[in-house]
């Protein structure tokens, strides 16, 4: 029957040409759509991952209120100790201390006064330690423009944008003017080993980036951090296992009333980024569900159109004495048909279109010159296996639904009156 | 409201002003600063010549001592002896604590009088401790103010303030100082211990001492240049 059925929709065009448009339409911009808000949401919780919350994240419990806020006098005292402790009893999780700051950036004339300056934000990770993945989570390689990875202490990289505007060149000195942790004047001199643009307005309006004993010694937190980052070993996160770690952990210093007790938090614990991570998998839901609703509606109207069209035939058949449930069948199958055709067609372009974002992606840095979130200005498409099937769903479903409804029409058909109707 | 008026027809803030401005002075204090974790000391010898210039230099602890800021005309230098430079302090960064404390670069920066950049009107009477104050609502009159509006209980007998808090525009409270240890010096009264509260910090507040103060002396003009800052 699928045969004779197949052989129905190719024969007469007019029966399939526009659903299968129409599911390919469909279909295509569904799998667009997914692997693009896949690509923009996914790019960024790795990048606040890599960049601010790591998989695990400990402060102490006063910094832990507002991190925002790089409050260094609420820091991690003793963490040597503690980082020794977390690896001792949380293996498999590369632990790092990050100290994270504003300051004032200030680039000196001949006469070492003021030349140029600008508030920046700070990251100080573990640049020097052999082995250390740190440069790889921020992706400094391939983000430097000019210059290169310091390589010893006391050298620092800077926003590329930032080098720009004050005509400053690797080699180059500069002062970090901040705060101590116990709220002193903090001032430490640098030099530019490379110019770094991330792609991420947020942060390439104005960073410094450094390693961590330089940070340790200019904000005089000797044997202190802002934080204690947690990676698993394969770089990918798993929140069960997250939230087990930060249970047992955190249940340690349950005891504790002291507001500088550590507090660890998953990535998915922190602020905004549940929300984030629950956001990617709802909409990619809402936009199944959105189409199906739509297309079952367009296609409802299709199959209406078509059934009125098909009315003799239906009569002609009902006529011959072919049953109302076969008839209603074979409209369901030709449905089955129509809708995997548009769909494998739309699938297809869908990918195409897919990985041409995903190599390319779309610069969208001049939309986002203030944004202040860490989004990546060129954002790109991910191709992920779910977006090979993603499309069979509303593809396949809306088509069978929209015959299915459509077809209801066929039972209000009276046997007697079959003729009279004929005749007209 | 008449009956809070003062027995001539003075400003109050005429008189505060004469109190708490002076030509020139040389003042040695000490400020503590009650962080969340810890408290330290601070030492410093201030000159300063009217509203316009000021020298401080930090004499103690060690992290601190050698630092040094020149304030002229409404700009602002520190100076670091750990990085031998000089660097400008501008923009946002002057709402920045000073030393982690309760001051901010803004509130020493500012030493206008307050008759310039206040109307005063008076709202109140109120007793603290056992000194009777009018109570002053000062609204500013200029437009490069750091607090739009204050309140300050002044002495009714010494025109000295004992109490000030400072406002946003839209009324939030941002800061407190208490005046205590008012001591008569040189013909004026002027408080020798000044406790500052940002009330948008935690902590328990800064407290300035001053340890020695000298009104209208002498200070030699290259005081207060940039040179000076690397001497």
């Amino acid at each position: 029957m699928i045969k004779f059925l197949l052989k129905g929709i190719v024969h007469d065009r007019s029966r399939s040409f526009l659903p299968i448009i129409i599911v390919s339409i469909g279909v295509m911009l569904t799998v667009v759509l997914y692997c693009w808000l896949y690509g923009i949401i996914g790019d960024s919780i790795v990048m606040n991952a890599n960049f601010t919350t790591g998989h695990l994240r400990v402060m102490t419990r006063a910094y832990a209120q507002k991190p925002e806020q790089m409050a260094n006098d609420l820091a991690i005292l003793d963490a040597g100790r503690l980082v020794e402790g977390l690896q001792r009893d949380y293996p498999g999780i590369d632990w790092v201390k990050r100290i994270r700051f504003g300051a004032l950036m200030d680039f000196p004339d001949a006469k070492g006064e003021t030349r140029a300056q600008g508030p920046v934000l700070g990251w100080a990770i573990d640049l020097l330690s052999p082995g250390s993945k740190e440069a790889g989570r921020f992706n400094i390689e391939k983000s430097i423009v000019i210059g290169n990875i310091p390589s010893k202490s006391g050298e620092a990289l800077i926003s590329d944008d930032f080098a720009l505007k004050f005509n400053v060149q690797p080699g180059d000195t500069f002062t970090i003017f901040g705060t101590t942790m116990d709220g002193s004047m903090a001032f430490r001199n640098f030099i530019v080993a490379g110019t770094l643009r991330f792609g991420v307005a947020a942060i390439d309006k104005g960073a410094v980036i450094m390693d961590i004993t330089d940070a340790q010694a200019a904000f005089s937190m000797d044997d202190a951090t802002g934080e204690v980052l947690g990676f698993f070993d394969d770089e990918i996160y798993d929140d069960e296992k997250a939230t087990s770690i930060a249970t047992r952990f955190n249940m340690k210093f349950n005891a504790s009333k002291d507001e500088f007790a550590p507090l660890m938090i998953t990535l998915r614990g922190q602020e905004g980024m549940a929300e984030m991570m629950d956001y990617v998998n709802a909409a990619a839901g809402i936009m199944i569900f959105v189409f199906l609703l739509a297309m079952s509606l367009v296609l409802w109207n299709t199959g209406l159109i078509g059934s009125l069209r098909r009315y003799n035939e239906f009569g002609v058949r009902l006529a011959l004495g072919e049953s109302k449930g076969h008839i209603y069948k074979t409209l369901l199958y030709e449905g089955v048909l129509i809708g995997g055709i548009g769909t494998v067609i739309g699938t297809v372009i869908g990918l195409v279109l897919a990985y041409y974002l995903q190599t390319v992606g779309l610069d969208t840095s001049g939309m986002m010159k203030n944004a202040s979130m860490m989004i990546p200005s060129v954002v790109r498409a991910v191709v992920t296996p779910s977006a090979y099937y993603i499309g069979l769903i509303p593809g396949l479903f809306s088509i069978v639904l929209g015959n299915a409804l459509a077809g209801i029409g066929i039972y209000k058909r009276q046997t007697a009156s079959l003729f009279k109707e004929l005749e007209v | 409201m008449l009956g809070f008026k003062p027995s001539n027809n003075d400003s109050v803030l005429d008189k505060v002003d004469k109190n708490m401005s002076s030509k020139n002075r040389i003042a040695e204090a000490t400020m503590t600063i009650n962080g969340k974790r810890n408290s330290r000391t601070i030492t410093s010898k201030t000159w300063s010549e009217g509203t316009k210039r000021s020298f401080t230099e930090y004499l103690s602890p060690a992290s601190e001592k050698g630092t040094k800021m020149l304030k002229l005309e409404g700009q602002l230098w520190i100076y670091s002896p750990s990085t031998d430079r000089i660097v400008q302090i501008s923009g946002n960064m002057l709402r920045q604590s000073v030393m982690g404390s309760d001051l901010s670069y803004e509130d020493m920066m500012d030493d206008r009088k307050l008759q310039d950049v206040y109307s005063e009107k008076i709202i109140g009477r109120e007793l603290i401790g056992e000194r009777t104050t009018w109570i002053l609502q000062l609204t500013a009159k200029v437009e490069n103010v750091a607090y739009h509006s204050q309140k300050m209980w002044v002495d009714t007998a010494r025109y000295v303030p004992l109490k000030q808090e400072f406002y946003a525009k839209s009324g939030q409270l941002l800061k407190k100082i208490e005046y205590k240890d008012i001591k008569n010096i040189q013909g004026r009264w002027f408080p020798y211990t000044l406790i500052y509260k940002d009330m948008l910090r935690d902590g328990k507040g800064t407290e300035f001492k001053i340890t020695g103060i000298k009104f209208d002396q002498v200070i030699p003009d290259y005081v207060f240049t940039k040179a000076a800052l690397k001497k």
